[in-house]
């Protein structure tokens, strides 16, 4: 089973590198671009085969490690 | 004073700590990141500046789980005292056992220059020796030392006189240097004995080389 987990800053939360990337597309002639986020995707091969389970522990490992609640977000997939 | 000095893998400014607090008169005690323990009869934690496991993931997320920072929690939460310096403010936060986190930089460069600091609040273990809005000039170095805190966390600091230093001019007016909130360059937790600060006085020891304004700043332990 595999947990593919994102990893963002918060809304309201400033995202330097997204506001670089959206400078540097507006440049380059791509103006339709209203807005930039730019975070991370970690993916995690599991040994687990219970789906809710599974997402359980991931939810664990990002509060604990993962992400950095007081300015980050996440999301999780389980595929 | 016995001061111990922690260093994990990536961790490159122990031994200008260790400089900075021999040549004021202590003994000091690397400590490497396994030990389960602190030394004994310890005075003062200092978490040096660096990039502990290459600040892989997020800037101090790793370190925060080595077996130290356990023997470190337990020394803070018994009242004793610990200063984070650059990487080390970001292990402390990331530890939870300083408010707030650290971002990237606004304009995402690494910056490193001597930088103009007012002292906000003096009553406190770390800054005893400064004057409030006194503007002390010391080197900074980071690429993520953008302070963050929401809006309620920056009330309660204010509050309980937790902010340390902010970025300033030379007048001492607050400047914008890397996107900080409220411009602060370091704070510390609600019951005083922790400190955190992403500029360097263990650098700025020398006038010759530009500064020697940490010198009050590291003997503010002292008393």
């Amino acid at each position: 089973m595999k947990a593919i987990v994102n990893v963002f800053l918060k809304e309201g939360v400033l995202d330097p590198q997204g506001k670089a990337v959206h400078h540097a597309l507006t440049s380059l002639g791509f103006n339709d671009v209203k807005d930039v986020r730019v975070g991370k995707q970690i993916i995690l091969e599991l040994t687990a085969t219970d789906k809710s389970k599974a997402e359980a522990e991931v939810r664990e490992m990002c509060e604990t490690l993962l992400a950095n609640t007081v300015i980050e977000d996440y999301t999780i997939e389980i595929a | 004073m016995k001061v111990a000095i922690l260093r994990f893998p990536g961790t490159n400014c122990e031994f200008d700590t260790k400089y900075a607090f021999e040549k004021l008169g202590h003994t000091t005690e690397i400590v490497w990141h396994e030990e389960k323990t602190l030394p004994e009869g310890i005075d003062l934690v200092v978490v040096p500046g660096g990039f502990s496991y290459g600040d892989y993931l997020r800037s101090g997320s790793i370190a925060r789980f080595s077996p130290v920072m356990q023997a470190v929690k337990i020394y803070a939460d018994q009242g004793g005292k610990v200063l984070g310096i650059c990487n080390g403010f970001q292990i402390l936060t990331e530890a939870g056992l300083l408010p707030g986190a650290l971002k990237r930089n606004n304009n995402l460069h690494f910056i490193s220059k001597y930088q103009k600091l007012c002292v906000v609040n003096t009553d406190n273990a770390f800054l005893n020796r400064c004057n409030k809005g006194e503007v002390l000039n010391i080197p900074i170095a980071h690429a993520d030392g953008n302070y963050y805190i929401d809006d309620a966390g920056l009330k309660q600091l204010e509050e309980n006189k937790q902010i340390l230093l902010r970025y300033c001019d030379k007048k001492g007016n607050p400047v914008v240097v890397n996107g900080s909130v409220s411009s602060i360059a370091g704070i510390c937790n609600k019951t005083k004995n922790v400190f955190g600060l992403m500029p360097h006085p263990e650098r700025a020891l020398e006038s010759i080389l530009g500064s020697e304004d940490g010198i009050k700043m590291l003997k503010g332990f002292e008393s």
